[in-house]
């Protein structure tokens, strides 16, 4: 083993973990603002990689370019599930929310298995394609440009949350409900925005990453455990918790598959959440 | 003037109606008798699920609707259980019988260790753990070589019927009356258990943990006791599951799938109340059964669509479950005041 492939790794582990922190970053958001954790996060994010699937298929657009559309679907499915099952658990207790969002991840899974078999898809000749080489290291370019513009998304959302009068609205709603509404900021409204760009973020995430990842109806389970280990590692609510938690994440992932066993990558990740919510239980960057 | 005490004096042993008494005992007459009837053998499978998934879904009620911790994870001490049960006998030749107790003592002490760090844990953070645990198991024992890694175990069958190694291949019947008593024996003990005092300890952890903490009720130590025995109820049923199919691999006995149906069920009928599980699980087995039988060849998951569906539904419409239709009165014996 030379330094060469541990380079490789964490480079690896750097680009999935950028990815890994948008998707916690849309589910960080819908929980910090209404203490709902998204158990079907993993299937949304299977919707977005299919749309983005069926957008190349049916009318032949590369993914790069329906990314905007994948956004927007995702966007319109986020306010969809607020309208029809989120809105009427948001006063009930918190095993009633788990188990809705549980049942709506089983329904998507079931209903996508059900219209698009369990098949393995994928997007043939993207216009991302082969790899580039730096200093005898190679590096996908799909995964390199997927995990830019997954940066750049996850910027974006910083800024959109804490500087406009938008994202400072969601942050009083997440502090306070009620105060917020007494300022004449409508919760119901914020919560259904909430939705909108945590699963546009989800939306970036599928639809960069159908590009270079198999599609299939099962993809997003593995993403979704990823996405709550790095929501609690990073700490419940805080978004920029969720960069780091993701790329110590990816780096886990591939660090420990490279020196120890790759059969057990789920185990390592497992074992730090683990770690970090005994020990920890605000998480790294918690406001708790 | 009556005062508290005489109140709690004349709190009857049991707050079971004498009706619903009676109901249980003809119910339980009638299943008794129903093989001698000559049933179908498809009714005896249904019959027998019913059962199976009525115990996993109480022992998964025990955690969370007496003590209020959601595990996602439950189907781990199921495939425990299983995997016990089937490796001692593949092994060893230790019958079933006596390899069912170490898969309750192994499941119990799995619950322990997991317990001792994670239930100090509330709320999604549990529930998220769990979620993990379960699919730990899953991936290590898919790797695990000693009990036959991905391709699972495959139990030796006997020429013959056998009670020793708990196999029998001519007919259901046995496997119907195995299944009967254990769903009997286990709903009678959380029956016990919910009008006991560890029972009424465990409902005042979940409703107020600090209240109850006030009250020098240690509520870590019973949260643990709590999933302990959820935990020892729902390994007997791996066990029993591995003798009614006689092949156990990891991608079926830790399914997620197992996690999730047992919390299906008990929401539909209700969480928290001990007969819950029991109208979950009449309703939902026979839908998922039936479903496969007329939508199997489609290919597609039908019967999770139905669940999903019903789980969002009773979420949004009732979510204190089936059993809230039935009037309190009708439940309970009126308190002699």
């Amino acid at each position: 083993m030379t330094l060469e492939i541990i380079f490789q790794a964490i480079i690896t582990g750097l680009m999935m973990g950028l990815i890994y922190a948008l998707i916690a970053a849309g589910l960080s958001l819908i929980f910090g603002l209404m203490d709902i954790v998204n158990f079907a996060h993993g299937e949304h994010l299977m919707l977005s990689m299919f749309s983005s699937f069926w957008l190349w298929s049916l009318f032949g657009l590369d993914p790069i370019f329906s990314i905007p559309i994948t956004i927007l679907l995702m966007a319109i499915c986020g306010i969809l599930t607020h309208y029809f099952l989120i809105r009427f658990i948001l006063k009930a207790k918190m095993l009633i929310q788990i188990c809705a969002t549980f049942g709506l991840s089983i329904f998507i899974r079931s209903i996508a298995q059900l219209l698009w078999t369990p098949d393995f898809r994928n997007v043939d000749k993207p216009l991302l394609e082969g790899r580039i080489e730096i200093a005898n290291l190679f590096i996908g370019q799909p995964q390199l440009i997927a995990s830019i513009v997954c940066l750049l998304a996850f910027i974006m959302l910083y800024l959109f949350v804490t500087k406009t009068e938008t994202g400072l609205a969601l942050q009083a709603t997440a502090q306070d409900r009620q105060a917020a509404e007494i300022l004449g900021i409508p919760s119901n409204k914020m919560f259904a925005i909430g939705w909108a760009i945590g699963l546009g973020c989800v939306g970036v995430a599928g639809g960069m990453m159908s590009n270079y990842f198999f599609i299939f109806t099962d993809v997003g389970i593995n993403f979704a455990l990823f996405a709550f280990v790095a929501v609690a590692l990073g700490g419940f609510g805080s978004i920029i918790g969720c960069l780091y938690a993701g790329i110590i994440i990816g780096l886990v992932e591939s660090l420990g598959g490279l020196l120890i066993d790759p059969s057990f990558k789920l185990l390592y990740v497992f074992a730090i959440y683990l770690l970090v919510v005994i020990y920890r239980p605000q998480g790294l960057f918690g406001r708790y | 003037m009556i005062n508290k005490l005489q109140i709690a004096r004349s709190e009857p042993l049991w707050n079971t109606n004498n009706r619903v008494i009676f109901l249980i005992f003809s119910l339980t007459v009638v299943l008794f008798v129903l093989p001698v009837f000559g049933i179908n053998s498809f009714y005896l499978h249904l019959m027998i699920m019913i059962f199976m998934h009525a115990v996993m879904a109480q022992s998964w009620n025990v955690i969370a609707g007496f003590s209020g911790q959601i595990s996602l994870g439950h189907g781990a001490f199921f495939g425990i259980g299983a995997y016990t049960s089937s490796f001692f006998f593949v092994q060893f030749g230790i019958s079933p019988w006596l390899s069912i107790f170490l898969g309750m003592f192994f499941s119990g002490l799995v619950a322990v260790l997991i317990g001792i760090p994670m239930l100090r844990l509330s709320g999604h953070y549990f529930a998220i753990a769990t979620l993990l645990i379960g699919i730990s198991f899953q991936v290590v024992f898919q790797r695990w070589e000693l009990v036959g890694a991905a391709s699972g175990l495959w139990v030796p069958l006997t020429p013959e019927d056998s009670w020793i190694s708990l196999q029998f291949h001519s007919s259901k019947v046995p496997y119907y009356y195995i299944f009967l008593i254990f769903f009997i024996i286990s709903f009678f003990f959380v029956w016990l258990l919910s009008r006991s005092k560890i029972g009424f300890k465990l409902r005042a952890v979940r409703d107020d943990p600090q209240a109850a903490l006030s009250l020098c009720i240690n509520v870590s130590n019973y949260k643990i006791i709590a999933y302990v025995i959820s935990a020892m109820i729902m390994a007997p049923m791996g066990s029993l599951f591995a003798q009614y199919i006689l092949i156990i691999d990891p991608d079926r006995m830790f399914n997620l799938e197992i996690s999730i149906i047992v919390l299906l069920i008990t929401v539909l009928g209700g969480i928290g109340n001990i007969w819950g599980p029991l109208i979950g699980a009449a309703i939902l087995i026979p839908i998922s059964e039936y479903s496969r039988i007329y939508l199997g060849g489609t290919g597609g998951a039908v019967d999770l669509i139905i669940y999903g569906l019903i789980l969002m539904l009773i979420c949004i419409f009732r979510p204190e479950g089936l059993i809230s239709f039935v009037p309190k009165n009708i439940l309970e014996r009126k308190k002699q005041r």
